[in-house]
């Protein structure tokens, strides 16, 4: 015996029945004849269930718990998901259910609220990157930096896009699926062995009149701060290409925006302002551009802008720009994107208000500093050096480990027995780097957090506290 | 429902809310051991540094609370009322499955965490693509696309790469003059072709059309069954055959799988390849625009492209596969919108096959009763109102020339009763069209009320054509202007664009 469904008011028979009746059926089955036989299913769906509600919070609870938390676990994972605190008004915010259970907002008037948050969200992603136009939201970073890639090179007509020779395996391959079909050809700029920065003297030799962009992340997917990132900018606009940036948006309360060095498409992960890591999903793609129409015209995405009522010229707010999209252009919109990360955007845009003007410098000189501590805690390990690039470091940094001659793996290992999970093996994919892990480092962070990593490093490194 | 009124709050931007020094949040501030490391800046490139600070609003938690609170309250959600959003499943969504997505174990693990640690993630993973994969009938399921047009992304990525390996070129993709508009814009972004057959007079794939289309320069057909008039494609078997003996692949884009769940499984059709919107079929919420979840599903012999990793059980422990050498790669960071797939898991769990059965012939029968209702308002009509499944397209043809009032009122005004307006002018194929979705969780008296609203339109618009022409009127602003919105003279998407044009805004 099957309960009534709590989510299906006219599963009664009574209700059900009088439908039908009206329709002139006798049964549901009727409803169905459509379906050619052979293609019906005749039993029912292996699947488990019904649950009671009381059954379904115990059973999904059990298996969740086999998850290690990080606040079980002390964590040192970054990558392009960060651990920061979020504060309690963004997830009160975000639960609030006229935003969380609405659509997107295609009727604008009765969605205002919603619009008005978004536009928000949008400009607060301008001030802090020092760009005219962002975007709404894209899957996430991997992907907007996909994206952007296409919108390069439909904005010059060029198909070669430059990226720096250190970046995340993630958004390589995912820039590698969105960029192969549209004939985009990826070409690696080399960066400094020594300091990271980027090989000018190379890049002159590999930009040309076929290069739709140069991109670089800052700072960099292994920490350190790129210092030329200037003068990259004066190399692809000499050639007529585009410049875009990566960035993390917790360095911008003190690291240079990249509109003000140059950037014509800036791109980053916004899951750091108050997203939480969730298994590395949802995640919130940044994607602005200068106030160029050339630019504009050619972005991905939902863009909601200001306008007025008909009548009263009253402020207002609605989607636009919509013939760039699928709905609308269908094989030849900018891009295939509907449904986004509204609500992560939401999240955002809390979190920046919250954190506001002088919140982002407080939080960016805090991590600065705990990055410079940790740094210098680590490398006190003997047989330890971090970070291997002369550098300045912001969140994140490389923990070498030949000079103990042991694997990151094996060390990764014992530190989880000391319920630490230490940082990123890279040896895979970086091998010229050695037995290196990437470390990251927020305002949850802790100097006995750090201390605790230092002793236990000392514990397995040097065998002992 | 007459009564309605939205909050109006004459709510300013939060840029010109707050005063100078005024905070929302508070920091730590770094231990005198930290701090004793000394002064960051010292170490950092001068070039590098911000100048100014981000000219962001200086406000308290109060005002950030209230504002935002406000702007809710000028927002619609399913949670509201009726939101018969055709093609986009505007369920009700379980709070039991929005606390699970809220717990500690979802919110605080980390995607690389040693795969020891995180058990119990990739257990429920596992296990919703096996349930997944069986709904469907398909044989492997991959968590990884963000959203429907995402999973259509990686579809038609595998398409290229299935055909690419075969050592064959194909570089057209057939879509109905139907199709969601994702169908055309992802295959043309995988690099392919887009060719548009049409629709026959019963809503159906025009089967001639369609073998003249057909060649060895066919990658594959992307369908919605039942289609975006709520009518069942019962060709389909024979349109699996026509293209599977030309080579081709065949898509179900899975917008609209809440129609047949338990009754017909798109892999026993003859599909392929098979996206899911989690956030449409499987009741997570749409959060205004995002996230959603696309996974897709694909028959055997196309599992090795799936993207990668895919999770594995051993039989003792779950792992991440990335031994798929054929595979289309990555589409996004990391493994799927997590916190959506718990949800969806909770959902299937309450639900069980009985619970999806019973939902996909409750929305059915609520579309049927609507479609029925609605073909009966003078001067609307259903023109492929025979047997609907979950949706159904009415169209304001008549009603526009009596009255002069067009679809696009009909949709403001329905926001005036305190609903939701349904799709409008969609599909192409219809003139005037309204896309009317009531999904199962609407109840009968709620149906009946939106057909009255409907009904009370259409006689407002003979009667007091001025009411609908210029509504909204209970909504927190009136009709906007979009086109000015987009005008280039006046285009702000941004608060200092905004400033730099609202003397034109003004003007």
């Amino acid at each position: 015996m099957f309960m009534a469904s709590p989510y299906i008011p006219n599963d009664p028979e009574e209700v059900r029945s009088q439908m039908l009746k009206s329709l002139g059926l006798s049964s549901v089955e009727e409803l169905f004849v459509d379906i050619p036989e052979e293609v019906k299913l005749k039993r029912s769906l292996a699947l488990p269930g019904p649950l009671s509600e009381v059954e379904v919070r115990k059973e999904v609870e059990r298996i969740l718990k086999k998850n290690r938390t990080v606040k079980e676990l002390l964590c040192f994972l970054g990558a392009g998901v960060y651990r920061h605190y979020v504060p309690a008004a963004v997830d009160f915010v975000a639960s609030r259910s006229e935003f969380l259970t609405s659509y997107t907002p295609y009727q604008a008037e009765v969605n205002q609220g919603m619009l008005q948050a978004l536009f928000e969200y949008q400009s607060m992603i301008c001030e802090l990157t020092a760009m005219d136009v962002a975007n709404s939201s894209m899957y996430d970073w991997a992907s907007a930096l996909g994206e952007a890639a296409r919108m390069a090179a439909r904005v010059t007509s060029r198909y070669e896009f430059v990226v720096p020779h250190y970046i995340s395996p993630e958004r390589y391959m995912v820039l590698r699926s969105y960029a192969e079909p549209a004939g985009i050809r990826i070409v690696e700029a080399p960066q400094d062995r020594e300091t990271g920065r980027i090989d000018l003297e190379r890049l002159k030799a590999i930009v040309s009149s076929k290069t739709a962009a140069v991109y670089i992340e800052n700072p960099s997917y292994l920490g350190f701060v790129v210092d030329n990132a200037d003068e990259v900018a004066e190399v692809v606009h000499d050639v007529g290409g585009l410049y875009v940036v990566g960035v993390d948006p917790t360095s911008l309360g003190v690291l240079k925006p990249p509109g003000d060095y140059g950037a014509d498409i800036v791109i980053g992960e916004g899951q750091p302002l108050g997203n939480y890591m969730n298994f590395g999903g949802p995640l919130l793609g940044i994607f602005a551009c200068r106030d160029d129409p050339r630019l504009v015209r050619q972005m991905p995405g939902r863009l909601i802008g200001v306008t007025t009522t008909v009548k009263d010229s009253d402020r207002g707010f609605c989607m636009v720009l919509q013939t760039r999209e699928q709905h609308i252009r269908r094989e030849r919109a900018t891009s295939n994107i509907c449904t986004n990360e509204a609500l992560c955007a939401l999240r955002a845009a809390v979190y920046m208000v919250l954190l506001g003007k002088n919140g982002f410098k407080e939080l960016g000189e805090l991590i600065a500093t705990l990055t410079n501590y940790a740094i210098k805690l680590t490398s006190e390990v003997k047989g330890v050096k971090a970070p291997l690039f002369k550098a300045f470091h912001f969140k994140e940094f490389t923990v070498n480990l030949d000079g103990a001659g042991l694997k990151v793996s094996d060390v990764n290992k014992e530190l989880l027995k000391l319920e630490i999970q230490g940082g990123k093996d890279l040896s895979n994919e970086y091998p010229e780097l050695g037995q290196t892990a990437l470390y990251c480092v927020t305002e949850e962070h802790t100097e006995a957090d750090l201390r605790r990593l230092q002793r236990s490093l000392k514990l397995i490194v040097e065998g002992s506290g | 429902m007459k009564g309605y009124t939205q909050a109006r709050w004459p709510e300013p931007l939060i840029f010109e809310l707050g005063r100078s020094g005024r905070s929302g949040v508070t920091l730590p501030k770094a231990e005198e051991a930290v701090k004793a490391i000394g002064d960051w800046r010292s170490l950092a490139p001068k070039n590098m540094l911000r100048a100014e600070p981000p000219d962001l609003p200086e406000v308290t938690e109060v005002e950030v609370v209230r504002h935002y609170v406000r702007l809710s309250q000028m927002s619609y959600g399913v949670d509201l009322g009726f939101y018969p959003l055709g093609s986009c499943t505007m369920k009700y969504n379980p709070k039991v499955c929005e606390a699970l997505a809220n717990l500690d174990q979802v919110h605080w693990i980390h995607p690389y965490q040693e795969e020891e640690t995180v058990q119990g993630a990739l257990e429920l993973m596992y296990k919703l693509s096996s349930w997944l994969a069986e709904i469907t009938g398909t044989d492997a399921v991959s968590l990884q696309p963000a959203a429907g047009a995402h999973g259509e992304f990686v579809g038609t990525l595998i398409m290229r790469a299935y055909h690419k390996l075969r050592g064959e070129t194909r570089i057209e993709i057939i879509v109905p003059d139907s199709a969601h508009g994702t169908n055309p814009a992802s295959a043309a972004m995988a690099g392919f072709k887009v060719v548009v057959v049409p629709t026959r007079g019963d809503g159906c794939i025009d089967m001639e059309a369609l073998k003249s289309v057909l060649s060895n320069r066919t990658a594959g057909l992307m369908l919605t069954n039942p289609n975006t008039l709520g009518v069942f494609e019962k060709d389909i078997v024979e349109i699996a055959k026509m293209v599977h003996e030309q080579g081709g692949l065949l898509y179900y884009d899975g917008a609209n799988l809440n129609a047949i769940l338990g009754k017909a499984r798109p892999g026993d059709m003859g599909f392929d390849i098979v996206h899911i919107n989690l956030h449409k079929t499987f009741s997570t919420p749409h959060g205004g625009g995002g996230p959603g979840a696309g996974p897709i599903g694909v028959k055997k012999h196309l599992e090795e492209f799936l993207p990668v990793p895919l999770v594995r059980y051993d039989g003792k422990k779950y792992y991440l596969d990335y031994d798929l050498p054929h595979s289309i790669g990555k589409v996004r960071a990391f493994y799927g919108n997590f916190e959506v797939l718990v949800r969806a898991f909770a959902y299937i769990l309450s639900m069980g096959a009985e619970g999806l059965r019973k939902a996909s012939e409750v929305a059915v029968l609520n579309a049927n009763y609507l479609a029925r209702k609605v073909s009966r308002i003078e001067g609307l009509t259903v023109p492929y109102g025979g047997l609907v499944k979950h949706e159904f397209v009415a169209s304001a043809s008549k009603l526009k020339s009596a009255t002069g009032v067009e679809t696009k009122h009909v949709a403001k005004r329905l926001l005036d009763y305190g609903v939701h307006a349904p799709t409008v002018y969609f599909p192409l194929i219809v003139g005037e069209a309204l896309m009317i979705e009531p999904t199962e969780t609407e109840a009968l008296e709620e149906i009946d009320r939106f057909a009255e609203a409907l009904s009370s339109i259409v006689n407002e618009a003979r009667e007091k054509r001025e009411a609908v022409l210029n509504a909204p009127h209970s909504t927190s602003v009136g009709l906007l202007d979009e086109v000015k919105a987009s005008h280039p003279k006046t285009l702000s998407l941004s608060w200092r664009m905004m400033r730099k044009r609202l003397k034109t805004l003004r003007g």
